[in-house]
């Protein structure tokens, strides 16, 4: 029997590809592991292996083809004794390539950078405590509300591009200004990083400054903490965060306690970066997020942007930031577009959150890739008559209570959105300062959106169970407007 | 199951080199390969087989987006689980990381059940919860199928203690690759595996390259068998593409280790001939090395070879065995494609007792 070959799914988060390259021709004889042809995705150029024995009696799909998607017959094999005319006969007429990439889900891709700020009731002016003292020796550090939109000057051009690519031009353009920047990791100079973050820097800044590690994480965070003493200012990249906490004790025993313990004397100008939280269908070990366990020690900054500007403008600050940071990514976001500000040196100051999309009616406070389902869930509501306002935190630590709060002090209600897990996650944190500095303006309990209480499972379907949904999302706003 | 591994009572009758290893010594692998007699050479082709056709088959339903996630094949180096398999005996424990299918089939393990666990559905070993890199089985004393790089090399000194504790007189087999052994916890477990005596044999699945990093990008020393010589643990560098210089090595290795005399090196110079995982660049080798390695050393090819001229087998009997192989491996993946996924119930299961 004819056998069709179909276009491989190589990755995790592959839905299509192209078709950059047969190496085989029709008529010609194949066994098992030979190549037939190169494909090519965002991230690498993969090989296509015959699995069986044959005659290739047809291509279905030529060099060059675009937006292939995945499990499309690409050609027809003839099997042992069978003839090849018949096969390429009974081939399936050519699928039409799979239509344009949608576009990365964020709905609000064009109010970025433009939406206004929002000027909530008698907290503005110097002279106005927004919030009340609090109650309890509090962890308030800032007591200003911060204007993201003037992150961005009004009539700048912007250009659109990936998550990737904006951290790569951040630790690019912050190489170029300091010779003291480097970068290390594993995979991260010949391979040009596991998930082509670190695209080009090899080529860019040589080996000295993009230096591959073996796999050594605890050895190799100890190694740039231990740099960062004397004033280099290591960029350490895990390869996800998962393996990190292999590292975590010079994370935290090391880099985050060192000025404190000397005095003031010296610190560690570091960034710990790395895709954190799950991707899809790695299970367990390899898909958990680690923001609530960073944001818990003190002496760490934590970062989780969600958008590509705000990967960018984070990353620079915490480049140049003199203590440790943690940057915390997500592999999901990385292929998706944004606008980001063409400017030469933009960058968004570490501890501040953006309101995302203004409302009245109910806040939901969000980061990294929870935006996904935040905003997916105020368009939702918005249909039902709900205005929902969105914070993206941005920073988890320091975390700017005084967003949180003021939008609170408007709306009355508060649902948060993680992909971590409910126990001390970055939603108990926001509920408890809610609390604290908001209690008398709630109408109803926050609600937490999370993962769930479990490990990740590997299974399509429990997997699914496991994350948090926009139908959760929806449902936890409407609760707390008790409809 | 006709072609699936057996560990019990295949162990003695080669005829190993038997040459004693002094402590801390480093020595070649033998000069003159022991031979195999017939039955030896049968069942390691069976069992090297299976594992072969089983992973192209992960590959094949990998394409179609049956598997998900990562999804590590052992083509290539199917020789090294199946001669070390061969000096095992009942109660010997067996620890790798996330290149694991092999290991697994090698235990004995169903291969329906491993299949069924790629495909994350119920009737997998792990119930669908654990994935291609976690799997695990207390009845065949295999104990993963770990997700982080050199994390086995403590657990699996770990099952040592236990023997040692117990004096049950088994014997861990702790496996990792070229990559793993840089990892700090690996030389804090040989330190504690040779300051108490330690029944494991560390056996480093040496393929070259640990993702995109050959070797010699990585590792200040590239002979790994001489990675505990400072404490003590004498080691041996195998030619890991010819299952029977892999089987003296083990027997060795095994009977050191069981003696009292603490832990064993092997370094297994084996290849992968496929991507480190599915999605892999092959930019950092050239097809003509991963062809030569195919063409040249193939461990099956080997074993075909001494069976088709040694022992007169005939093609047909060869495929006889081959339909018979492919059988269970495709009633692997019917099952594996059939089988439901796991009742939403369980994702709430199995936390905590
Ligand atoms: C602690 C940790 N760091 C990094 C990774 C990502 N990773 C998975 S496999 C691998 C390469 C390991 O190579 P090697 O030990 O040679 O084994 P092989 O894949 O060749 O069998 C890396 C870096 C991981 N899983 N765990
Ligand atoms: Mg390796």
């Amino acid at each position: 029997m004819a056998i069709d070959i179909l276009m491989p799914a190589l990755s995790p988060t592959m839905e299509q590809g192209k078709l950059a390259k047969w190496l085989k021709k029709e008529g010609d004889k194949v066994k098992p592991g030979d190549v037939l042809a190169e494909i090519e995705t965002d991230k690498a150029t993969m090989e296509v292996e015959a699995i069986d024995e044959g005659v290739l009696a047809k291509i279905l799909v030529s060099d060059g083809t675009d937006n292939v998607a995945v499990n499309t017959p690409i050609a027809v094999l003839a099997g042992e004794g069978e003839d090849v005319s018949a096969a390429a006969s009974s081939a399936r007429a050519p699928a039409a390539p799979a239509p344009e990439a949608q576009p990365a889900p964020t709905p609000d891709m064009q109010a970025e950078g433009l939406a206004q700020r929002p000027a909530p009731d008698g907290i503005q002016g110097t002279d106005v405590t927004p919030v009340a003292e609090p109650a309890a020796p509090a962890v308030i550090t800032n007591r200003t509300t911060h204007d993201a939109m003037a992150e961005i000057p009004e009539g700048t051009e912007m250009v659109t591009m990936t998550v990737r690519e904006a951290l790569r031009d951040a630790m690019a353009e912050e190489m170029r200004k300091d010779g003291n920047v480097f970068v290390m990791g594993e995979e991260v100079a010949e391979y040009q990083g596991a998930y082509k973050v670190t695209q080009g820097l090899l080529q860019e800044f040589g080996p000295k400054r993009v230096v591959d590690t073996p796999i050594t994480e605890h050895g190799f965070a100890g190694v740039g903490v231990g740099a960062a003493f004397t004033g280099l200012r290591p960029i350490v990249e895990f390869m996800t965060f998962n393996f990190a906490m292999q590292a975590i004790d010079q994370i935290i025993n090391s880099a985050a306690k060192t000025l404190y313990m000397s005095g003031g004397q010296l610190g560690a100008p570091i960034v710990f970066r790395g895709p954190n939280g799950a991707a899809a269908r790695v299970a367990a070990q390899h898909s958990q997020d680690f923001s609530a366990w960073y944001s818990n020690v003190p002496g760490l900054k934590v970062i989780a942007p969600y958008s590509a500007s705000d990967a960018k403008g984070l990353l620079k600050s915490a480049i140049r930031d003199p203590n440790p940071v943690i940057f915390l990514e997500n592999e999901i976001l990385y292929g998706q577009s944004f606008p980001v500000p063409k400017l030469d040196d933009f960058t968004v100051p570490i501890g501040k959150a953006r309101i995302h999309r203004e409302g009245k009616d109910v806040t939901i406070v969000s980061f990294s890739i929870g935006m996904t389902y935040a905003l997916k869930a105020a368009q939702e509501l918005e249909k039902e008559g709900i205005q929902a306002e969105v914070i993206d935190l941005r920073t988890i630590r320091p975390m700017d209570t005084d967003t949180i709060v003021a939008s609170v002090m408007k709306t009355g209600r508060c649902v948060t959105v993680e992909e971590g897990y409910p126990q001390s996650g970055v939603g108990a944190e926001i509920a408890a300062r809610i609390m604290e500095h908001a209690f008398d303006y709630l109408d109803a309990p926050v609600i937490r959106v999370t993962g769930k209480d479990v490990p990740m499972p590997y299974a399509a379907n429990l997997e699914k169970l496991a994350l948090p949904t926009v139908a959760e999302v929806v449902q936890a706003a409407k609760a707390v407007c008790y409809r | 199951m006709a072609v699936a591994a057996r560990k019990a009572g295949r162990a003695g009758s080669g005829a190993a080199n038997k040459s004693t290893s002094t402590k801390g010594q480093v020595r070649k692998a033998a000069p003159n390969t022991p031979q195999f007699d017939k039955d030896q050479d049968l069942s390691a082709y069976n069992d090297m087989l299976l594992i072969r056709r089983f992973e192209e088959k992960s590959g094949q339903m990998y394409g179609m987006g049956l598997i998900g996630g990562f999804c590590h094949l052992y083509i290539g180096q199917e020789a090294v689980v199946v001669g070390m398999q061969m000096a095992t005996r009942e109660g010997d424990q067996v620890i790798t990381g996330y290149r694991d299918h092999g290991h697994m089939l090698a235990c004995g393990m169903d291969p329906k059940g491993v299949m069924a666990e790629l495909t994350g559905r119920r009737g997998g070993l792990s119930k669908g919860k654990g994935g291609s890199m976690h799997m695990f089985s207390k009845e065949k004393h295999f104990y993963g199928g770990h997700g982080i790089v050199g994390a086995q090399v403590s657990l699996g000194t770990g099952l040592a203690f236990a023997n040692h504790y117990r004096e049950n007189g088994n014997v861990s087999l702790t496996y990792f690759g070229d990559g793993a052994a840089n990892q700090g916890q690996v030389y804090e477990s040989f330190n504690m595996a040779a300051l108490w005596k330690l029944p494991v044999v560390y056996i480093i699945e040496n393929n070259r390259y640990a993702m995109g990093t050959a070797v010699t990008r990585a590792s200040a020393q590239t002979d790994f068998s001489k990675r505990g010589v400072s404490f003590g643990i004498p080691g041996e560098q195998v030619d890991g593409m010819d299952v029977r210089a892999v089987y003296a090595a083990a027997q060795r290795a095994i009977e050191h280790a069981r003696t009292g005399k603490g832990p064993y090196i092997l370094e297994m110079q084996t290849y992968r001939y496929r991507g480190h995982s599915m999605s892999d660049p092959a930019k950092y080798r050239t097809k003509d090395e991963v062809a030569r390695m195919r063409e040249e050393h193939d461990p099956i090819e080997q074993v075909r070879r001494r069976l088709l001229e040694g022992w007169k087998l005939s093609e047909d009997e060869l495929k006889a065995i081959d339909s018979r192989v492919r059988e269970i491996v495709n009633e692997a993946a019917e099952f594996a494609t059939h089988d439901p996924e796991p009742d939403p119930s369980e994702l709430y299961t199995d936390i905590l007792l």
